[in-house]
């Protein structure tokens, strides 16, 4: 089994992170009025695994050397991530109501120049695999032991960008590299599986030399166990955890809205959201 | 990173006093008091559509963000969906241009500009075959950062042969460029505007029709000669009012066709010994303004030449109006250079 892991340091259980990420994702919706927020409730889960089970990270020290590198893809995805930087200290909980604000270091979409914990800049689609496959290249040659998690959507399964890097990454033996992806089947015309990414998923993977899982990304045990198997796994190839989610999960009148890529909420919706979640805090 | 941007990621922050949303709406640009209208481009694809079997609608996974969802409503089997995938969406449209068809192809600037440029340079343009590129968010358009502002799309794509190059106004503007994209044999890029686009041109100039490949005159003016295009010539007109009040007269001279380039019109307007302003909703480098002064250059034509334009930089994120205040773009600021360089 791998060694240190973040839970280690808080008996705080993930349920209970997977929900303070969702709750700061509220609130900063709620500043904004707007954003991605259905992506945040949907991927709190994958996050909450990622932050608190596997990754190592000094949270005082975000360039520390030794920390896994997390690679954030798709950068509309930021106000999920910076929920979870916040609720890892690494950003303070204080400038939530800075989100997406003129001069922010949390602007809607992520960029590394703005926020500590966001390696890339993200925005563009596509990106996020091929930088993984150099950082894990790159850290195998230094002779590191980090790993590289790439958080990446269904979307951007449309990319042909993404399977170059796929190849590449099995090419290479990247035994280093994780990739998470967020199948929530939606992208901003409508269902991934009219689009682009007509399954079967992990088989794909498998075909092209990776390690892959599919798993319930709403389900914290199942991702726990998917991310420890991911990290375990002796093969010499990449891996990738493929998590269907549920966009807007937890608030069930958002998760039942037919366009959930950038979701309409109205202004008295948000306390509503935060009331609900609040009921269900756990412990 | 330089140590600059390194010391501003670590600097903490708080919230500011007055809440402007980060916005991706063009309709927030336009001033007060314009009418809009609702997805000209939609409206107008729907209509040249129907008459012409030939139109087909491709995107790449955008569609309800540029106005082709109107058109894809209307002929569903007419329209293709290609997923995110603009390399796919540039070949696939050149396939079918093959066939005979004249693909409108639709995605963001950047990533036609950026990501998709080798697909339309080789398949599209190098062949001269008719698909047309119409793409959202020009220029500062949006509060999303670099990734969503296309500052240098017109740099891109200036280089490349045989593409005609537009950048609208207003709703007329992009009503009018549809049939006329149509009618013209060969590639277009056109910028977009999207959503709810305020009409302009019309107010200040009642018969104003848009013509491919020709630049008018929207207002005359005997000090300051402004050469604009996009939704700088609204923003032109706007500061030649203020200007007016102060007594200053202002002509408004609109390029919408950046490629080619109207230079009998430029160069006849230039020659009348106003002071010259190019102004337009793109990068200092690449774009109208230096297309307007090797024009002069070429011709010998020499006014005093100052240029209105975004700089060679990635620019920040943040709400729009904060943005185009901060680089230049608003009214205000518009008319203070003018007047600075009087
Ligand atoms: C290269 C690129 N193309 C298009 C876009 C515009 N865009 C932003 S999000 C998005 C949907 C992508 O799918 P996904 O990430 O699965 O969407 P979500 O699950 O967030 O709804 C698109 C097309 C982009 N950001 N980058
Ligand atoms: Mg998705």
């Amino acid at each position: 089994m791998p060694q240190i892991t973040a839970d280690a340091r808080s008996n705080m259980s993930l349920a209970r992170r997977a929900w303070g990420i969702r709750r700061k994702a509220l609130q900063m919706g709620e500043v904004q009025g707007q954003g991605y927020v259905g992506q945040a409730l949907g991927v709190a889960d994958v996050l909450a695994v990622s932050y608190f089970h596997a990754m190592r990270f000094q949270p005082e020290d975000p360039e520390w050397d030794g920390r896994d590198r997390f690679l954030l893809s798709i950068g509309h995805y930021a106000i999920a991530l910076y929920a979870a930087l916040i609720e890892a200290g690494i950003l303070p909980e204080n400038e939530i109501n800075t989100y997406g604000m003129d001069d922010s270091r949390m602007p809607m979409s992520g960029m590394a120049s703005y926020t500590p914990g966001m390696e890339i800049t993200g925005g563009s689609l596509g990106h996020g695999l091929g930088i993984a496959v150099g950082m894990a290249l790159g850290l195998r040659a230094k002779g590191g032991d980090q790993f590289v998690y790439n958080l990446m959507s269904d979307g951007e399964l449309g990319e042909g960008s993404t399977w170059e890097a796929v190849m590449s990454a099995t090419q290479h033996q990247l035994s280093n590299l994780i990739c998470i992806v967020d199948f929530n089947n939606q992208q901003a015309d409508g269902p991934s599986r009219d689009a682009l990414a007509v399954g079967p998923e992990a088989p794909k993977w498998r075909a092209f030399g990776w390690h892959a899982q599919e798993v319930d990304g709403n389900d914290l045990t199942a991702l726990t166990a998917a991310f420890d198997a991911a990290r375990c796994d002796q093969g010499a190839r990449p891996r990738v955890i493929i998590c269907n989610t549920k966009m807007c999960k937890g608030i069930p009148f958002l998760e039942r809205r037919e366009m959930t890529h950038f979701v309409r909420v109205d202004p008295d919706e948000w306390a509503r959201a935060l009331t609900i979640l609040d009921e269900e805090m756990p412990l | 990173m330089t140590a600059a941007a390194r010391a501003r990621k670590y600097t903490p922050r708080t919230a500011p006093e007055t809440k402007v949303a980060t916005s991706a709406m063009i309709a927030s640009l336009a001033a007060e008091g314009y009418d809009t209208v609702s997805a000209p481009f939609g409206h107008a694809l729907v209509a040249a559509a129907k008459t012409d079997s030939r139109i087909v609608g491709l995107t790449a996974d955008l569609a309800k963000y540029t106005d082709l969802h109107v058109f894809a409503q209307a002929y569903p089997d007419r329209f293709y969906q290609m997923g995110m995938a603009e390399q796919l969406l540039m070949s696939a449209s050149a396939g079918l241009a093959h066939e005979g068809f004249i693909p409108f192809a639709t995605t963001y600037a950047v990533f036609a500009s950026r990501r998709a440029y080798d697909f339309i340079c080789m398949a599209i343009a190098e062949e001269n075959l008719p698909v047309k590129i119409i793409c959202g968010l020009p220029g500062l358009t949006t509060g999303y950062g670099p990734s969503h502002q296309a500052t240098e799309d017109l740099a891109i794509f200036r280089g490349l042969p045989n593409l005609t190059i537009l950048d609208p106004c207003d709703a007329t503007d992009m009503a009018q460029m549809v049939p006329a994209m149509v009618a013209h044999d060969g590639p277009v890029y056109a910028r977009l505007l999207r959503g709810k686009v305020p009409s302009v041109l019309t107010r200040y100039k009642p018969d104003y029709q848009f013509k491919l490949g020709r630049a008018q005159m929207i207002r005359d003016g005997s000090d300051v000669l402004v050469v604009s295009s996009g939704i700088m010539t609204m923003r032109a007109l706007d500061a030649a009012e203020l200007l007016a009040a102060d007594g200053v007269d202002v002509g408004v001279l609109h390029v919408p066709t950046i490629k080619p380039l109207d230079t009998q019109t430029i160069l006849e307007q230039a020659a009348k010994g106003r002071l010259l302003v190019t102004a337009e909703n793109h990068s200092e480098i690449g774009g109208l303004g230096e297309a307007v002064a090797r024009c002069l250059l070429h011709a010998g034509v020499t006014p005093t030449y100052r240029q209105i334009a975004l700089p060679d930089a990635f620019l920040e994120a943040g709400a729009l109006p904060t943005l185009h205040k901060m680089y230049g773009l608003d009214t205000a600021s518009i008319a203070q250079k003018i007047r600075g360089w009087l």
